[in-house]
């Protein structure tokens, strides 16, 4: 740019990244860059465009709202709302005991039974949410994490019982625990037998439910917990590489299973930030699987995702905002070749969704793709000067973030002593800083404030009724079962435990036989022992 | 004589593990002069209360987004209680309807700061409010 032209003042613009954003791209700005060897077709190495050729012409994106609450009764009325109303994918959000292998009768669970999600003590739930509902036909994600090998043996097992073949069930597991000590902390064992548990699951499915994707790594909630985009990127592939080199060792491919891995990123912040993220994201990602794995099968190489238009970005102040916000969201998924969308609702900052706010957020994506044209034309950013030299600016500052985590001794190590946590708070620490400054501008929070506002919202209320019957419904499940099979398959755990072997068929016996989360957990805590959290801010 | 920092005690009661905002906040209350301990994510009450007595921290800064804040701290007061530590200054943070803040400070709770409070805000309220005399 030539500054001496022009006396206006132009004041610096400062990704998130740290990226300067100039006020002009020009042609020379990508000059370097080559076709077939940094962008290409959609559905060609290096996949920046996208991981299929025709992308959304041929199939739309996935919408798949996160939802569950109460019991298994409710959620699953809920879930048969969202499906009528046109929702393609499930998406089951826990309780937290549920997620922290607590059951509802737990003292530690109290106030906690299907609050912020589904409460599951027992196959029974699980047969329960997913009645009338072809598990087949319908992919559905499990957001669990610590818990996710019962949780996935559970689904599993409701899936053989609905007579679906093993071979047949499709659907996620999120089953990333490396994710949950940085943020969102629903860790229970330590750091090494939790990561045993990922592989089992992960080789279980291999070898039996090979379309089931047993892993979701997610950097979104590393992003919420405070990271920047590239950390974001950064931590989730070195994440993701800990799980491969794990499973390396058991013996299986690179192009066994990982086809099957997918990711779970976050969209809020500078619009044109996140959609370059996502495609500097899948040039990566295809090139670290390729180069340094040597996969020779494409599906390995391309990064499958679902992209949630994220909490973070939502405020408490002027909630109905919201819903543009998540509007926006939405736009940039689409824009980014995202196989999977969802929205945090416009309640989200207050509470888990009402059934309005978590119908707004499925017309959103509905008008977006039905209404809009987004499926009409694969990537339509590409080629734009800014876009393509921002991809390139974001490839290499995710290289170089991943290099530092290298540098500390691995993810595990920096995750174990708590480096990660550290720099995730610090980044958090200082966004705050900025946004109480008015550096960053939140519409609403530091400018455009209303005081006083009048919120006429309908919030989903919490009723404590439904965890009473809750727990009775567990004591009614508890006294049907055949306890002595019970503490059989829960011994048979216990000692596998301790061995090498893969846990899932044990988990499995355990679950089939109403042996309960909290009985499972219980067994490998014994073994496993519990995670020391390293209290660094 | 200098006086001694004030000591904030920032906990994470029950089982959520949105912990940003109770980093953020520690965070800044060291910045603002404070002595800050973090207790990490799944603290009982009975811990968080122990914790508080051992350290013999001024003030108790409960951070909860999961929802269950009048339940926790009705709980956590009542501990206190029996402790014979009610002199501890009680705040509470996170996911806080207005519509709730009466009963918290009916419980006894002595500030309540919404997500996205201010951190001088909050920095002020404990300075004052432990400088003001309240032992």
């Amino acid at each position: 740019m030539n500054k001496s032209k022009s006396k206006m003042e132009i004041s610096d613009v400062i990704l998130e990244s740290g990226i300067k954003v100039k006020p002009v791209y020009t042609p020379q700005d990508i000059a370097d860059v080559d076709y077939e060897n940094d962008i290409h077709d959609p559905g060609e190495f290096p996949f920046t465009r996208g991981i299929h050729r025709f992308m959304y012409r041929a199939r739309p994106f996935t919408m798949r709202q996160y939802s569950g609450f109460a019991t298994a009764t409710e959620t699953n009325k809920r879930f048969k709302y969202l499906i009528e109303q046109g929702q393609t994918g499930l998406n089951v959000a826990f309780d937290l005991p549920t997620q922290m292998g607590l059951d509802s009768d737990d003292p530690l669970a109290e106030g906690e039974v299907g609050r912020v999600g589904m409460s599951v003590d027992t196959l029974a739930d699980m047969e329960e949410a997913f009645r009338d509902i072809p598990i087949d036909r319908i992919s559905t994600s499990l957001t669990i994490n610590s818990t996710a090998s019962i949780l996935i043996a559970m689904y599993i097992v409701v899936a053989q019982k609905q007579g679906v073949p093993l071979d047949q069930i499709r659907g996620t597991a999120q089953n990333d625990i490396l994710k949950e000590y940085i943020g969102r902390g629903t860790w229970i064992f330590p750091v090494e037998p939790s990561i045993k548990l990922i592989g089992d699951t992960i080789e279980y499915c291999t070898k039996n439910a090979p379309r089931y994707y047993p892993v979701s790594v997610c950097g979104y909630h590393i992003r919420e917990s405070g990271a920047n985009p590239v950390q974001e990127i950064a931590y989730g592939f070195s994440i993701a590489k800990a799980y491969i080199d794990h499973v390396l060792k058991r013996g299986l491919s690179v192009d066994d299973f990982v086809p099957r891995f997918s990711f779970n990123f976050d969209i809020h912040g500078n619009f044109f930030e996140q959609i370059a993220k996502f495609r500097a994201a899948r040039r990566l990602w295809a090139k670290i699987i390729r180069n340094d794995y040597n996969a020779q099968n494409p599906k390995s190489m391309t990064m499958k995702m679902i992209a949630g238009g994220g909490g973070g970005g939502l405020t408490i102040e002027q909630p109905e905002n919201n819903i543009v916000r998540g509007a926006y969201y939405a736009l940039v998924s689409a824009l980014s070749g995202t196989q999977t969308m969802a929205l945090c609702s416009y309640d989200e900052a207050y509470t888990i969704p009402s059934k309005k706010a978590a119908l707004i957020s499925l017309r959103t994506m509905q008008i977006l793709i039905e209404e809009m044209g987004l499926s009409d034309t694969v990537d339509p950013l590409a080629g734009s000067y800014y876009i393509e030299s921002l991809t390139n600016q974001l490839e290499a500052e995710i290289v170089k973030c991943m290099k530092e985590v290298d540098d500390r001794g691995g993810i595990i190590k920096a995750v174990s002593e708590g480096y990660i946590q550290s720099e995730v708070s610090k980044q958090a620490y200082l966004h705050e800083k900025k946004i109480q400054s008015g550096e960053i501008v939140k519409v609403g929070v530091n400018k455009y404030r209303i005081e006083e506002e009048e919120r006429n919202i309908e919030f989903h209320e919490y009723d404590p009724a439904q965890a009473e019957e809750q727990v009775k419904r567990l004591n009614r499940v508890k006294a049907e079962r055949d306890v002595r099979v019970v503490k059989q398959n829960l011994d048979i755990l216990k000692e596998k435990a301790g061995t090498d072997e893969n846990l899932m068929p044990y988990i499995m016996d355990c679950v089939r036989c109403y042996a309960s989360v909290g009985e499972i957990t219980k067994v490998l805590k014994e073994v496993f022992g519990e995670f020391k959290e390293p209290l660094k801010f | 004589m200098p006086q001694r920092p004030i000591k904030v005690l920032i906990a994470k009661p029950g089982l959520d593990g949105h912990d940003r905002g109770a980093k953020v906040v520690a965070h800044a209350l060291r910045n603002a002069g404070m002595e800050v301990i973090y207790t990490g994510l799944h603290q009982t009450v009975e811990q968080i209360v122990q914790t508080a007595v051992d350290e013999d921290v001024d003030v108790i800064g409960l951070s909860i987004l999961s929802g269950a804040h009048i339940p926790i701290t009705e709980k956590l007061m009542g501990r206190l209680g029996e402790e014979e530590a009610e002199d501890i200054t009680v705040i509470v943070g996170g996911n806080i309807p207005k519509r709730d803040f009466e009963r918290l400070e009916g419980l006894g709770v002595f500030g309540i700061f919404q997500t996205g409070s201010r951190f001088e805000e909050i920095a002020d309220f404990i300075k004052k409010t432990r400088e003001g005399g309240h032992e």
